[in-house]
Order: C-alpha cells, then structure tokens, then sequence
C-alpha cells in the first residue's frame, strides 16, 4: 500500500483503516487483506483506491461505505475509488492476516501449486483449523463465499473453509 | 474507435456474463446438492461483477448520465448481443454444466487475449476476471468427465447435452461489424482466430469424459446480431422485471 510520506499521514490514515475489516471476515482488518491500494490526503479531503478481491464480491460496497464512515469519524470527508489493475491477488494477505484467518477457522491460501493439488484432491496439504491435521478432504471447490473453497477434516470431522490462492 | 462503436464491442463480451449469470443465478437454492447450488451461484456472483465492470465503463463512454444499471436492465431484446449458447435453459443439470463448459473454454481463451487490449480498462477486467474464470472451467469440465465417466444415466445426459449444445458454438467465433472495428483499432480479439484451439481442447476433454464428439453440421446463429432464441424473452422479462416496475432501483 501506497501511504503518501508524510509522518502525519501514517498516524492518522493508518490507525483508521486498520479498524475498517471485511464484513465477512470481520477478524481480517481491509490493510491486512490487500484491498487498500493508497491513500492520501489532499485539502483536508481523503482519497482512498481499494481493489476488489473478486470481481462480484459484494462486500466491497460495504468496505467503501465502512471506509467513508470511519474517515468521517475521523473528521475526514473521503472518497473511496476502486481500481481494477493491478489485480489482486492472496500473495497480498499480509502475515498477521494470515494468522487471523486461521485463527477465525480459515485456512489461509497455499502457493499456487500446492493449491491446485489441494483443490484437484490429488494431496492432503490443507490443514484442518479445528485440529490441525493434514487429513481432510475437499468438499466443495466454491464455498461459502467465492475466495473459500470448502473442506472437511477426517479425523475431527469438522468441516472448514480454504482460502482459494489466487494469483 | 468512437464511443459507440466500443460500447458495442464491450455489450459482446459483457452479455454473454450477464446472460449466463442470470441463468445460473435462477438455480440459487435449486442445485441437485448444496455444494453445486452453492458453486454454481458462485459462478453467477463472478460473472455478474464482470458484467458491473465491463458496464461502469459503457455507461461512462455512452455520458448522458449513464448508468450501469441502464445499460443492463432497459435495453430491449434486439440490443442484447450475446451468443445464443448462454441464454439455452437450465434444461437439467447435464444441460447446465455442458452450456458452462463450453463456454468457460471460450471465455479463457477469450481473456487471455483481451487482457493485451492496448485499451487500458478492458486490458484489467480480463486480467481481473482471467482468474476467476480459471475456476470455473475447472468446475464445469471436472462435472462433464465425472457425468461422462459416471453411470449409464448421467453419461446419457450429458452426451445428450453435449449434442443439443454443440450447434451453439460455431457462433463464438464470428465476427460483428463492431468485433472488426475493435480487432483493426488493436482493443479487441479475433476471436475467429481462436476457433481451432476451442475444438481441440472441447473434444480432448470430451474423450477423456468417454464421450462421443457430435457430427452436427448444422449451427445457428444470431445473438450477436440481437436476434435470439425464443428463450431470451422469458428470460429478460424475468431479470428486468424490477427495474421496469420501480424505475431507478439500483443494484
Ligand atoms: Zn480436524
């Protein structure tokens, strides 16, 4: 993310875009998904570019409005554009993001190979998030959201989602 | 390339996603389990956000206040220009996953080239959506060899689809007046270029599925054109329904 290099900026920006999260992940703040492409403030006015995850995903009309809100709270007036280019991809889901994820019970993205294995069912790689073992099956490669594809742990039986890579 | 000749181009390609997403879309909460009505509308969700895109970006080159939902709901039957292939019914689930699969084939393939459009707007949808579509090929063509090589029944189906379906895809590759403009202005694809490389890796799959390749001659045409099968009226008046009764709903 691109955050204008002015000390300022990345005291007031930063902390507020840190509480806006993904309605659908509420544990995954917007900065440690990726969505965040910049954000600046020209004449008191904020401008903040947000990339989609999915083309259809509807939690972006959200974000832009949680982004709005939280800005104004901030005594910024702000205008969020989304940008399409570059796309987003999973390389973008920070460390702390990752950890989020599985700590909600997402099993965060694999490399690009190795997911394609996981979601052709040819390897047990993805672990389970209740258990943490590597014997689970693919349910499901669209799960309850289009970025998740669905699992199931054969040995705790529980099911769970896989954060799809996307690359 | 004037506006309106883009825009014209952009509704051949936007179109086809619209009209194969609100089909898919009539089976949310109608799949044969709730793993495939949960993927298939998933689907759906990824091509109508492709159509949002490719519509923001008409409705700002047509000005006059504009609007992306303009451009989808209020045009009439004859302006929609999508191939005949997408608005074929959710007949039963074989038809549902042959009329994905040969499409997802074309619209890989269709991606690939256009994300070298030098215009810089089309160029990012098909970046963006190349991978979405990735999935979905992977789907419908993972569904078409296990119907295939499946039992008695579902190998019956979905060669039954396969067959009624194939003389839809000869259409992929002709090109409009607004295709040609598009493919000399280098914005868009020759998608008649692309017709040798479609059948090979149609039929490759469909072998390995055990099916059988049809022999149909016959095609039809004229989607393109705006000249549709009786099914896109059924369908149009379904999807716009809200938008004719509460003018200046938004999506
Ligand atoms: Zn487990």
């Amino acid at each position: 993310m691109i955050i204008e290099q002015k000390q300022h900026i990345d005291k007031i920006l930063i902390p507020v875009l840190r509480e806006v999260s993904d309605p659908e992940i509420p544990v995954l703040s917007i900065l440690d998904m990726g969505v965040v492409r910049s954000a600046i403030i020209k004449n008191n006015k904020v401008e903040v570019k947000i990339t989609p995850t999915y083309s259809g995903c509807p939690a972006m009309d959200v974000i832009g409005d949680d982004i709005k809100l939280a800005l104004k709270e901030a005594g910024y007036e702000a205008e969020v554009q989304l940008v399409l280019s570059p796309a987003w991809t999973t390389d973008w889901i920070t460390e702390a993001g990752r950890s989020a994820l599985k700590k909600y019970g997402i099993a965060p993205p694999l490399e690009a190979e190795a997911d394609k294995e996981a979601l052709l069912g040819n390897k047990k790689i993805v672990n389970c998030t209740n258990c943490g073992s590597s014997n689970t099956k693919l349910v499901s490669q669209f799960g309850s959201t289009a970025c998740k594809a669905l699992f199931k742990c054969d040995d705790c039986l529980e099911p769970f989602d896989y954060f799809k890579c996307l690359k | 390339m004037e506006n309106k000749d883009l825009v014209q181009y952009i509704y051949g390609i936007a179109d086809n996603a619209l009209i194969l997403g609100q089909r898919l879309s009539e089976l949310c909460g109608h799949g044969p389990n709730l793993e495939t009505d949960i993927a298939l509308t998933n689907i759906s969700l990824d091509l109508f956000g492709q159509t949002r895109s490719y519509f923001q970006y008409a409705a700002q080159l047509l000005g006059e206040d504009k609007t992306e939902d303009d451009v989808a709901f209020l045009r009439t039957e004859r302006q929609y220009k999508n191939v005949l292939l997408v608005e074929q019914p959710n007949t039963n689930f074989a038809y549902t996953i042959a009329r994905q699969f040969l499409f997802d084939v074309f619209h890989l393939s269709l991606l690939e080239n256009l994300q070298n459009s030098s215009d810089a707007t089309l160029n990012a949808i098909a970046k963006k959506s190349i991978k979405e579509v990735s999935y979905h090929l992977r789907f419908s063509g993972d569904w078409v060899k296990r119907l295939g090589d499946g039992t008695e029944i579902s190998k019956q189906k979905i060669q039954e689809a396969v067959n009624a379906l194939w003389r839809y895809t000869d259409e992929l590759f002709h090109l409009t007046e607004a295709d040609k403009v598009a493919v000399e202005g280098r914005i868009g694809v020759d998608t008649s270029q692309l017709k040798d490389a479609y059948y090979e890796k149609v039929e490759e799959l469909l072998q390995e599925a055990t099916l059988t390749i049809p022999e149909e001659k016959y095609f039809q045409k004229g989607g393109k054109q705006g000249v549709h099968t009786e099914h896109m009226g059924y369908l149009l008046a379904d999807m716009q329904y809200m938008q004719r009764a509460y003018p200046n709903m938004k999506w």
